[in-house]
């Protein structure tokens, strides 16, 4: 399973994070669902697929706690048969990053991926840099850049 | 506090009253997370749930292929402490950090009765 990232800074703590909590699938991206790291999946359609769902269901339930006149919820886990899937939000200096872990029950669990996620959190957090800002994709861009953090992500 | 909740919490209560140990966790063995606990300050209580919940997933794999069935009781001793583990049969694990020259036997004990209120 490889890890790749269209931001170098990600990797490490993505690396590690994998590693310790044994995850399966991993995506790091941006509140809008653009991808910045990502480990385990092998096909572009199913990273562009996740990441809009991901970034959907985190938006959704921040509304929920807007409506219920409460702060963001930290993180939604929802488990299944044989997998979870773990989704959480990461402030950094650089933006609000996205991540949604998919765990298999067998080889992880929701604690180990809460206990890890703490330290990819504090990762990311520390290895953000903190001057640059997070260039806008404009709409005439979009694909183009698609295109490129795609190739990336799968190392063409 | 429910009447569950209550019972958690008197079973700990008999195994944190033994002379050297430093905390007690119910812990669910599925998901390793924390159902009850009495710790002392310092020990990082949901780090050793989802770790020990981890820990005992594979021990009952290693139990089952190698034919020995379901463990009852582990004892890890290290340097500083030990970890003492009693796997209830709802799935849920009781869990007791303890100083290095604590009472194992009298530990297990509780350890087993606490397991066997928690089902």
């Amino acid at each position: 399973m490889t890890t790749r990232a269209v931001e170098a800074w990600t990797l490490e703590p993505l690396v590690s994070f994998v590693k310790e909590a044994g995850a399966r699938l991993v995506l790091v991206m941006t509140s809008a669902g653009q991808v910045i790291a990502q480990h385990g999946f092998s096909r572009a359609v199913d990273v562009m697929s996740a990441s809009a769902l991901g970034a959907a269901i985190l938006a959704s339930t921040e509304e929920i706690a807007r409506q219920l006149r409460q702060p963001p919820f930290a993180a939604l886990n929802h488990q299944g048969e044989k997998q979870g899937i773990f989704l959480a939000a990461v402030p950094t200096t650089r933006a609000k990053l996205v991540v949604l872990v998919v765990y298999d029950l067998d080889a992880s669990s929701l604690g180990l991926v809460q206990l890890f996620f703490e330290q990819l959190a504090a990762g990311l957090q520390a290895a953000s840099p903190k001057e640059a800002v997070p260039k806008q994709v404009l709409a005439a861009d979009f694909e183009r850049e698609l295109s490129d953090s795609l190739n990336t992500l799968f190392g063409r | 506090m429910t009447t569950a909740a209550a019972g958690y919490a008197k079973a700990l209560d008999l195994i944190t009253r033994v002379r050297g140990v430093r905390g007690a966790m119910l812990v669910s063995g599925d998901d390793g997370l924390i159902v009850a606990e009495q710790l002392m300050e310092g020990i990082k209580g949901a780090a050793v749930a989802a770790l020990a919940g981890s820990l005992a997933n594979r021990l009952r794999r290693a139990m089952t292929a190698a034919g020995v069935g379901v463990g009852q009781f582990w004892h890890l001793q290290c340097d500083a402490g030990a970890l003492l583990v009693v796997p209830a049969a709802s799935g849920i694990l009781v869990v007791a950090v303890a100083e290095p020259d604590v009472n194992v036997g009298l530990v297990r004990l509780e350890l087993l009765r606490a397991a066997e209120a928690a089902g």
